[in-house]
């Protein structure tokens, strides 16, 4: 690692850098520079660029832009800027969306969430990217822009290979819209400790009370973050909607379908047996949690008992 | 350590007849290898005439402001031991490429010390003998800087042993466990408090 901290003390490779002050600047310079890397919290590029990785010709800088860091609820709908950082979602949007709200808490440490976007996390679409989960579960959609239009990208069709997804080279994601939470959430993640970890696998889930649907969402538990369509399925038939209740064996066929939808591989972090056995104990873990934490939203539910 | 002028000058008219963006103003925008950097250090205005934009900040305080307090370990926001507060909020120096600092506001550890005199955090970390080889004390005080004031600034109360393990964890000690880490975290803590106290009083 100590060579590595010499590389800027040579003759810089060229690398172009742009901070554009406005939206509309950001997407002039993005049709330009297709080449210009988006960098906002950094917690992802400048490892990459610190470690010799990649070297990009040019980087822009979306910090200056002030709309990417706010936030609105518009018709139920949380339409969350693209550089809002983690700590914000933890302080401002635990009760309206409390799925997205646990990923953060487990994202790195308090210097990364002071940083780390759930812009970031897309635009790097890693696998193992710790607020896919709760996007897949709640059923957002990706607003990206270029200066040919607006486009709306369902979250399940965003992810498109391992750290690829469906962002053309001259768009830049403007924001995630988030439906508001409508029903108990939860998001739970394995790793080697409670901090400071890249998901050994992640699991989310969201009841939407009022149509009565469930939505999961796995993650680093194949080349992208994936959902359990027969787990959900199953679930919505196999839960009792007025007390949140399941028998034993519905909630252990619930862990079975959520683990057969993975499609792990054994890597550095764990094998593919741990990660599927594991993503099965979270499925019904969650189930779990939410008959005893009950459906504390903000569209005032009374919590449910056990 | 510092990058020669020439290599800015010597790029920069090729790098930009190649991207054709030679109209655009300058206050914004690096074409070609380096800018001056213009940042707010400790209350202080500092420039460097030549960074490379991608290199990261710690990079930047390190070798171009002479500030070598913040400390190069992991270079992936891992370790903490390059801490700071940008715009006042405490982040891994190491993940903010250079050029994102243009214009903001920088306190490292240097700037901790008010007339010279270690401030409560510091004083706390040598009486109680949290510092053992040192390196990760200075992002490990920043960042105990940081939580004592968030907890004040929010009248929290004294934060508790699973409050400070969560704060601090992403500073790595490789010496200590943390036990007297934590001691001075607490002591800085009754410290600034009573120190409230006798203001309010």
């Amino acid at each position: 690692m100590s060579t590595l901290s010499t590389k800027h003390r040579g003759a810089p490779d060229p690398m172009d850098f742009f901070a554009p002050a406005t939206w509309a600047e950001a997407l002039e310079t993005k049709a330009a520079r297709p080449d210009a890397v988006p960098i906002s919290g950094g917690t992802d590029v400048m490892v990459e660029l610190n470690f010799d990785l990649r070297r990009p010709s040019a980087l822009m800088d979306l910090g200056r832009i002030r709309e990417l860091k706010e936030w609105d609820v518009v018709g139920g709908t949380v339409h969350l800027g693209a550089a809002v950082p983690y700590a914000r979602i933890i302080s401002d949007l635990a009760d309206r969306l409390p799925a997205l709200a646990m990923a953060a808490r487990t994202v790195g440490s308090p210097q990364i969430r002071n940083r780390a976007t759930v812009g970031g996390n897309l635009g790097t679409a890693s696998p193992a990217g710790d607020a896919h989960p709760a996007l897949l579960a709640t059923g957002a959609v990706v607003e990206a822009e270029s200066f040919r239009g607006v486009r709306h990208i369902p979250i399940g069709g965003f992810f498109t290979g391992v750290k690829h997804s469906a962002l053309a080279s001259d768009e830049l994601i403007r924001a995630v819209l988030i439906p508001t939470a409508a029903g108990p959430q939860q998001f739970s993640k394995v790793g080697s400790r409670n901090a400071m970890v890249i998901a050994v696998c992640s699991f989310a889930l969201a009841l939407d009370l009022d149509r009565r649907t469930v939505g999961t969402g796995i993650g680093s538990a194949g080349p992208t973050p994936l959902v359990a369509r027969a787990a959900e399925r199953f679930l919505a038939g196999a839960l009792d909607w007025t007390n949140l209740t399941v028998s034993v064996s519905a909630a252990q066929r619930f862990g079975e379908l959520v683990a057969d939808a993975a499609s792990p591989i054994d890597d550095v972090r764990g094998t593919a047996a741990y990660r599927r056995h594991a993503l099965a104990v979270l499925a019904t873990r969650a189930l779990r949690w939410i008959r005893t934490t009950g459906t504390a939203t903000n569209r005032g539910k009374e919590p449910v008992p056990a | 350590m510092t990058e020669p002028e020439e290599t800015a000058s010597a790029t920069t008219p090729a790098t930009t007849a190649r991207t054709g963006l030679a109209h655009r103003p300058a206050d914004n925008r690096a074409v070609g290898g380096t800018l001056r950097l213009s940042v707010t250090i400790n209350g202080q205005d500092r420039s460097a005439p030549a960074v490379p934009p991608g290199a990261s900040l710690l990079t930047a305080l390190r070798e171009h402001f002479a500030l070598p307090g913040s400390k190069n370990a992991c270079e992936q926001g891992e370790c903490g031991s390059c801490t700071v507060y940008l715009d006042g909020e405490a982040v891994c120096s190491c993940l903010v490429a250079a050029g994102q600092a243009e214009g903001r506001t920088v306190r490292t550890v240097e700037g901790l010390a008010e007339g010279g005199a270690p401030d409560a955090v510091q004083r706390a970390f040598i009486e109680c003998g949290a510092v053992q080889c040192g390196f990760c004390t200075p992002g490990l005080v920043v960042t105990v800087h940081d939580l004592v004031h968030q907890r004040l600034i929010h009248e929290d109360g004294p934060p508790d042993e699973a409050v400070i393990r969560e704060a601090l964890a992403g500073n790595l000690c490789r010496c200590t466990g943390y036990e007297k880490i934590i001691e001075a975290v607490r002591q800085a803590a009754g410290e600034l408090r009573s120190a409230r106290g006798r203001v309010t009083q």
